[in-house]
């Protein structure tokens, strides 16, 4: 049996958390791209679009994780394609992104004055060019503080991810609790590791968001 | 590769289904009543800077919104064991998400409390009302009203958020899942059904909240 002292179960917790920030990195930027998209979907009058985009997202909202990320897996191997829990959990977490991120960008892009739509028909612009020139540029700065705040979301959603093997802060932080018969410490130090990755951000979501609040009050 | 879509599993297993989204249900609705009376105490110490209560709920939430449900779990049901404290699968569960719940419930609670405007108190204080009655009826109630769409939205997190329960053996939705599919290896089948059982739940959770909300909190002004 090996037996382990604090700086193993340390080091250890430390490898989890590089698979966990790089699995957050991941879903989060590819979610926010395909978020980009669904948001497009989601705010098109046309109900082609608009009607696909709102069930998806309701879908990733209003069911579990979990269930998701089965799915995902029991799924490709249903097409005979044999799928690693790191690429299930990537999957399962972009989808899972993109449709929270397109929802939250919906109420952004929502809160904008419905003069300025008015204006930049006036002016001839296309829909693009009023998205590009007039919507986004506005909404972007209402969405930082929001935005910021999911990836807070994201990163403890990847916890999830250990139920299918992905050896992650979580699946690790139980295998070592396993092995050492600690589980009261490991658990707590597994804690420790995302609050070090979280607080930052959730820290952040709210410095800026004073600041948003500050220059609109001005 | 001859694959056909077998509804049998479920069927033939419905009990274990009705079963475990019955326990998610309870589990849900303990929750919630234990997280959302805990977000209410949490938002008036915060809120009013009540001494012990305001810095022990400061630090509270913010470590349980900065670290996953999961893990809160496993340190309830695997870790407090050590301390002398052996919980079941379910009374760990039930007790993460009230624990969960009441951490997110103090934050949406005050930032109702806060837009309680101050001319309202100094209005019920002129009529003479005590500081039970101003409590209750000037700033609880409106405050609720407030943000009660984002209590409900978080509820139903806290629920999908249950799904991870199964794992410390609490018999709910998703372990009756895992229990069948390991039984009749039909996982897709299954966990399909399962993902539509929850899509069901959440939207009869939510519709019932609302409509909760509209009769008890803006409804009788009593």
């Amino acid at each position: 049996m090996i037996s382990f002292s604090l700086w193993d179960i340390v080091r250890h917790l430390c490898v989890g958390a590089a698979w966990t920030a790089g699995l957050s990195l991941v879903a989060f930027a590819l979610g926010g791209a395909a978020g980009l998209g669904v948001l497009f979907a989601r705010i098109s009058p046309r109900r082609r679009l608009s009607a696909p985009a709102k069930a998806y997202i309701e879908f990733f909202q209003d069911t579990p994780l979990l269930m998701q990320l089965f799915l995902i897996f029991f799924g490709f191997g249903l097409l005979g394609l044999d799928i690693s829990p790191l690429l299930t959990a990537a999957i399962g977490l972009t989808l899972f992104t993109s449709a929270y991120l397109a929802e939250i960008w919906r109420g952004c892009v929502e809160a904008i004055p419905k003069g300025q739509w008015e204006a930049s028909d006036c002016l001839a612009m296309s829909s693009l060019q009023r998205m590009r020139f007039v919507i986004l540029p506005q909404a972007l700065r209402t969405a930082i503080p929001p935005t910021v705040g999911f990836s807070v979301q994201v990163v403890k959603g990847t916890a999830v991810t250990s139920i299918i093997g992905f050896m992650e802060i979580t699946k690790t932080g139980s295998m070592i609790a396993n092995a050492t018969f600690k589980p009261l410490l490991v658990y707590a130090l597994a804690a420790v590791f995302y609050f070090i990755i979280c607080f930052p951000l959730s820290a952040l979501a709210r410095r800026v968001e004073r600041r948003l609040h500050a220059a609109c009050a001005r | 590769m001859s694959y056909a879509f077998s509804i049998e599993p479920i069927l033939d297993n419905w009990e274990i289904f009705a079963q475990g989204a019955a326990m998610t249900l309870l589990l849900t609705a303990l929750g919630a009543v234990t997280g959302v009376a805990a977000g209410i105490l949490g938002a008036v110490s915060r809120a009013w800077r009540l001494p012990v209560l305001s810095p022990f709920y400061a630090v509270y939430v913010e470590c349980v919104r900065n670290t996953p449900f999961l893990v809160q779990l496993y340190f309830i049901f695997f870790g407090l064991p050590s301390l002398g404290v052996k919980l079941s699968g379910w009374e760990a569960s039930f007790l993460a998400m009230a624990l969960n719940l009441g951490a997110y419930s103090t934050e949406i609670i005050r930032a109702g409390v806060m837009a309680v405007p101050r001319g309202q108190i100094e209005a019920a204080e002129s009529l003479a009302m005590d500081r039970w009655q101003i409590f209750r009826f000037v700033i609880l109630r409106p405050a609720l009203k407030t943000v009660w769409p984002a209590l409900c939205s978080q509820i139903i997190i806290v629920m999908l958020g249950s799904s991870v329960c199964s794992q410390v053996a609490a018999q709910e939705l998703t372990y009756a899942a895992n229990l069948i599919q390991s039984r009749t290896f039909r996982a897709f089948e299954i966990y399909f059904f399962s993902t539509l059982l929850y899509l069901g739940l959440a939207i009869l959770v939510r519709r019932f909240l609302k409509a909760f909300g509209r009769r008890i909190i803006d409804g009788r002004t009593a």
